[in-house]
């Protein structure tokens, strides 16, 4: 594992992804510390550009609420809903996969006739559908991002199930008479992780992108500060106050930029032969 | 050197294929070349520029590749990859070049050229693929042609045809070949020259019938004596013994396709297959890849299962247990793997891999562990190995792992399913050493599954030659050899590379 | 070939029955009785009213019944009635589907070519600093939402510079015909179709890439090289056309994306397509319109993902033999 960190450190790309993630998570837990007052009160005149109040640097929105804050608070939504709606998504996704892999046959055919009709709906359009109609709230909007981004995890699964279960090793322990549980648990999924890893690391990335895209639309948790929200909130006024639209995209692209960093560099980490340049 | 045949000899690692591609500039840039030159014609090769090579590649010398599937390019018919040989020199016309194409596909033996030629990759058999590969080589009639392991990746029948091929094709055209190859019997066939490399050193070169018959360097005379003979040692005989094993009646076939709009397709693995196995007896199962001797060898593991046919370990019917009992008889048969770094799983240190099974069976950890490490010991590796993890072994080493395992739970019958294909010829002597003292100071029944008629002779008591999923005959080893009786035993057996110079050592 | 597409058809007719079946059970997921749902939407929430709906809509009826009569309509189009917009809802989404088409083909079109082009060049001079610059851009359009570029896009091109339209489909009130007319419309879709487009374009150019430089590695560059081919020729010949394939498995897979693209650029364009008209649905709570927009979308998707299919058959030879 040494050596694994070390070949991630190496990678610039990756450095920069940890780097400003670790940023963004101590925003998420400490800095509404720094900032106690909710990020909805109006605390100045609106439309307060940016630099000019000290104590306001990225000035207030059109009802005089102070950007930063809100940059802060909707940190904390768009990591929590991009964390847990990936583990969602997974939880769902490798058991099905690894099941239809492992075990093939009439099942594994259901399971992916399942997947494939899920992966055949339009995603954002679905996404939509399902926060409209259960109301949106922090609840529905993780449950949509995870019915919607689970299909590409069993997908993955079933297809390294199905590759790692012929391998002779796997073989080696069933012929020595280990159970289906022991096989799956120790023989295949310990092998099968890496891609699971780095095609996780780029979900959390898709999910803080779709979460900002349903608030943008008005489908945000009516309670909660995000980003997406700020952005939609700024849209109508963006001729006369452009910073309340440009600084909490910047905040999106950040983060996700991040994890699509962290993503390739676990990817090169796990597959070093790949990182060659060779002709 | 003209119209000579020269071949390139060494181990893996030995730095051949290297020098194949280093003639044809071929080299990745991250190689840095530290000194040397090839001349060509009175040029130094290595101070050409790129057009040079240009010019060079494919006019002058060509190459013949060991996969013939990943050479050609999936995406484009056979005819237009050879037409495109004249096109990259600016020669004849696009419909001269479709004749030409066609002209050498006949000239190299394929059947119906017309269809080859508009054929893709996928479409054509092996064989036939490495023939449409040497027909590009020699579109432009080149003074040297290159071959890298041609026949490596093809049955040993249709080795002999590819091989008689090349042979007779740099006569016809008096080429020179540099023959890359691993394979000492493919040596003596077709070289005139033989230079024998070891970590990148050439260490002897010379005549071929110096080099093969009064080696003068330890290490060709090692690696000529680790080359398993064609003559079968006398064996014990083995009559009124229990039977281990008996496979009565197996039957398997494989459907594939056969949804909504397509037609199914079938392929049939085993096919009425009946053989038996006494107490410590090796029988071997021989035959070409798609014959179903691997097929045969998943069944009796109970792998896969049949559709029909019984298998037997002494008394019990292994194909009617199952669930818990299964796991339980599971431990009377073991089996060894063919591909040593993908037999080991990564994740785990060898010594659980060892102790596992017998864990499994209820055996104390403490106690498994213990006899992991004797085990260890057994097929000669030392006790430390215990706590390290695959990747830190070479090929032999993994392969004595596998045996460990399959040793662990104190089995009845060892299948071995082409246990010593992959490992250079000086490793597999050693393990075949090693499986044969094992077999007879434990005394297992073996079931040797192998593509390799040396290896065969060798090792076995009796052989089983399988072709197309059925055993087409069974004899005990000397006889089989001697005297075989159906024609595709003989055909095989005719084919094995190397014949005529241990005949002629001999 | 004709029996590919027939299985095809079939296949993809057995999903859209799929997706109007969840369709229905989605509506009932609502909190709270449908018919009162309805009412909501319509404004009017007396007791008569709703009963009359119930009974106009069967919704009195059994479960079975009820998605019978569902299914039955949309087999004949009739995806429902908007209460809100007083029309019904295939009407709505007929007048306003050739905007969304002419814009996603657009974006798909532009992203595909220059995605490719740009893949093409960085892997061609991997290691340079024009495959950096690539790769750092590629890996930023990526990761930037898509509202927002639109928005950046208005900020720069129609607010500072004053460039180009950044409203609606055409001009109002300005009547242009003929050619005129295609200009204007032309215009206006150069920023949502560009904006809409970065990010497949960077998806693209990233596979592009990667693909390309994989199969570099593969023999049979190596026969090609050992040809005396020139690079050229190479690259295009070989090493393009196989690094193609992946990208158009990518293209079928992304058509979802697509559609929820078009969704979030229509909004920021005020674009009069489908996305619009779904977004319109929500702020209404126009749940008829909104799950008839649904269906719409993956049927797109459904014959978006045939066309891909049968262009990959088109390419790789090998298909046919390995089903």
């Amino acid at each position: 594992m040494s050596k694994f960190w070390r070949t991630m450190l190496r990678n610039p790309g990756g450095v920069i992804g940890l780097t400003i993630l670790l940023l963004a998570i101590a925003i998420a837990i400490f800095g509404p510390l720094l900032f106690p007052t909710s990020p909805w009160r109006m605390v100045q005149r609106p439309f307060l550009p940016p630099f000019t109040v000290p104590g306001l640097p990225l000035g207030t929105d059109a009802l005089g609420r102070d950007v930063l804050a809100g940059i802060i608070y909707g940190a904390r939504v768009s990591l929590l809903v991009g964390l847990v709606s990936t583990m969602a998504a997974l939880a769902v996704g490798i058991p099905v996969g690894a099941l239809a892999g492992y075990f093939g046959g009439k099942v594994g055919d259901a399971l992916m006739r399942f997947t494939e009709f899920f992966q055949t709906v339009p995603s954002f359009a679905l996404a939509i559908v399902l926060v409209a109609i259960l109301q949106p709230s922090i609840v529905s909007i993780v449950l949509a991002i995870a019915i919607v981004s689970w299909p590409p995890v069993a997908r993955l699964v079933r297809g390294e199930v199905l590759s790692l279960r012929t391998r002779e090793y796997v073989q080696a322990a069933i012929v020595t008479g280990q159970s289906h549980s022991w096989i799956i648990w120790r023989e295949i999924l310990p092998n099968a992780l890496s891609p699971v890893i780095v095609l996780a690391s780029l979900m959390v990335a898709t999910a803080i992108l779709l979460e900002s895209s349903l608030s943008f639309l008005g489908l945000g948790d009516p309670n909660l500060m995000s980003w997406g929200y700020m952005v939609g909130a700024g849209r109508t006024v963006i001729r006369q106050a452009w910073w309340i639209t440009v600084f909490p995209g910047i905040a999106i692209l950040l983060s996700v930029l991040a994890l699509n960093l962290i993503g390739e560099g676990l990817n090169d980490a796990f597959n070093p032969r790949l990182n060659k340049e060779g002709r | 050197m003209p119209g000579k045949i020269l071949c390139v000899v060494g181990e893996s690692g030995s730095g051949k294929s290297m020098c194949a591609h280093a003639l044809m500039g071929l080299l990745p840039d991250t190689i840095i070349r530290e000194a040397g030159e090839i001349a060509y014609d009175g040029r130094n090769l290595l101070t050409l520029d790129d057009t040079g090579w240009l010019a060079l590649r494919g006019r002058h010398i060509a190459m013949v590749f060991q996969e013939p599937m990943t050479a050609l390019n999936p995406l484009m018919r056979v005819g237009d990859q050879i037409a495109e040989m004249f096109e990259a020199h600016n020669l004849l016309t696009p419909r001269q070049r479709k004749q030409k194409a066609l002209q050498l596909l006949r000239e190299v033996g394929l059947p119906e050229p017309e269809r080859s030629a508009r054929a893709y990759p996928h479409q054509l058999s092996g064989g036939q693929r490495q023939r449409a590969m040497i027909a590009m080589a020699l579109a432009l009639e080149p003074t040297v042609l290159v071959a890298d392991e041609p026949t490596t990746a093809l049955d040993v029948t249709t080795q002999a045809q590819i091989l008689e091929l090349i042979r007779d094709l740099q006569r016809r055209r008096n080429m020179a070949v540099m023959f890359i190859t691993h394979d000492f019997g493919v040596v003596s066939d077709i070289a005139d020259r033989v230079v024998v490399l070891q970590h990148g050193k050439v260490v002897e070169q010379g005549a071929a019938d110096d080099v093969l018959r009064r080696p003068q360097h330890a290490y060709t005379r090692a690696l000529l004596a680790a080359v398993p003979s064609m003559q079968p040692p006398p064996r014990a005989p083995l009559a009124d013994r229990a039977k281990a094993v008996e496979v009565i009646g197996l039957d398997k076939t494989y459907v594939s396709g056969g949804g909504w709009f397509q037609p199914e397709r079938r392929v049939r693995a085993a096919n009425e297959v009946n053989f038996d196995i006494l107490q410590g007896e090796t029988v071997g199962l021989v035959g070409e890849s798609g014959s179903g001797k691997s097929s045969v060898a998943r069944l009796v593991m109970r792998l896969i299962e049949p559709d029909q046919g019984t298998v037997r370990l002494g008394d019990t019917d292994f194909t009617r247990v199952a669930g818990r009992a299964l796991r339980k008889e599971r431990s009377r048969i073991q089996m060894i793997f063919q591909d040593p770094f993908a037999s080991l799983n990564p994740r785990r240190k060898v010594g659980n891999i060892i102790a596992d099974g017998p864990i499994a069976h209820g055996t104390d950890p403490a106690v498994a562990r213990q006899r992991a490490a004797e085990l260890l010991g057994l097929v000669g590796l030392n006790a430390s190995a215990m706590e390290r993890y695959p990747h830190e072994f070479s090929g032999g080493q993994r392969q004595r792992i596998g045996i460990a395992r399959a040793l662990a739970l104190e089995p009845e019958i060892i299948v071995a399913d082409e246990a010593v294909s992959a490992l250079d010829v000086s490793v597999q002597a050693q393990v075949l050493n090693l499986l044969e003292d094992l077999k007879t100071r434990l005394g297992l029944s073996m079931l040797f599954i192998t593509h390799d008629l040396r290896v065969a002779a060798q090792i076995c008591d009796r052989i089983a030659v399988m072709q197309r999923g059925a055993i087409v005959e069974l004899k005990p080893t000397a006889a089989l050899f001697s005297a075989p009786e159906h024609p595709y035993t003989s055909e095989l057996l005719a084919a094995v590379p190397g014949q005529i110079s241990s005949s002629r050592a001999a | 070939m004709l029996s590919f597409i027939a299985q095809r058809l079939a296949k993809a007719v057995v999903v859209l029955l799929a997706i109007v079946v969840f369709n229905f059970m989605l509506i009932r997921m609502a909190p709270g009785d449908p018919a009162m749902v309805m009412a909501g939407e319509a404004g009017a929430s007396d007791q008569i009213f709703v009963t009359q709906l119930r009974e106009k809509f069967g919704l009195d009826q059994p479960l079975p019944v009820q998605l019978y009569r569902y299914v039955k309509g949309i087999v004949t189009l009739d995806l429902g009635f908007s209460f809100r917009q007083q029309m019904p809802v295939a009407k709505l989404i007929a007048d306003r589907l050739p905007a969304t088409l002419l814009l996603t083909v657009t974006a798909f079109v532009i992203s595909l070519l220059l995605g490719v082009l740009f893949g093409t060049l960085a892997a061609r001079f991997a290691g340079t600093w024009a495959d950096t610059a690539i790769t750092i851009l590629a890996l930023i359009f990526y990761a930037t939402p898509l509202f927002w570029v639109a928005l950046m896009a208005i900020l720069l091109f129609s607010v500072a510079m004053d460039w180009l339209p950044s409203f609606g489909y055409e001009t109002v009130g300005a009547n242009y015909t003929g050619f005129a007319h295609v200009l204007d419309v032309g215009a206006h879709l150069i920023l949502p179709a560009t904006t809409m487009g970065l990010f497949f374009m960077a998806t693209y150019a990233r596979m592009t890439r990667a693909s390309m430089l994989e199969v570099k590695r593969h023999d049979f560059v190596k026969t090609a090289r050992a040809k005396g081919l020139r690079d050229a020729v190479i690259q295009r010949r070989h090493v393009l056309r196989n690094a193609l394939l992946p990208v158009v498995t990518l293209a079928g897979l992304q058509a979802g994306t697509l559609v929820g693209g078009a969704v979030l650029t229509e909004t920021v364009f005020a674009w009069p397509g489908i996305g619009r008209l779904m977004y319109e649905a929500l702020l209404q709570r126009d749940y008829n319109l909104l799950l008839g927009v649904f269906v719409v979308c993956s049927a797109m998707v459904l014959a978006f993902n045939l066309i891909t299919d049968l262009i990959y058959r088109a390419v790789d030879p090998r298909i046919e033999f390995a089903s």
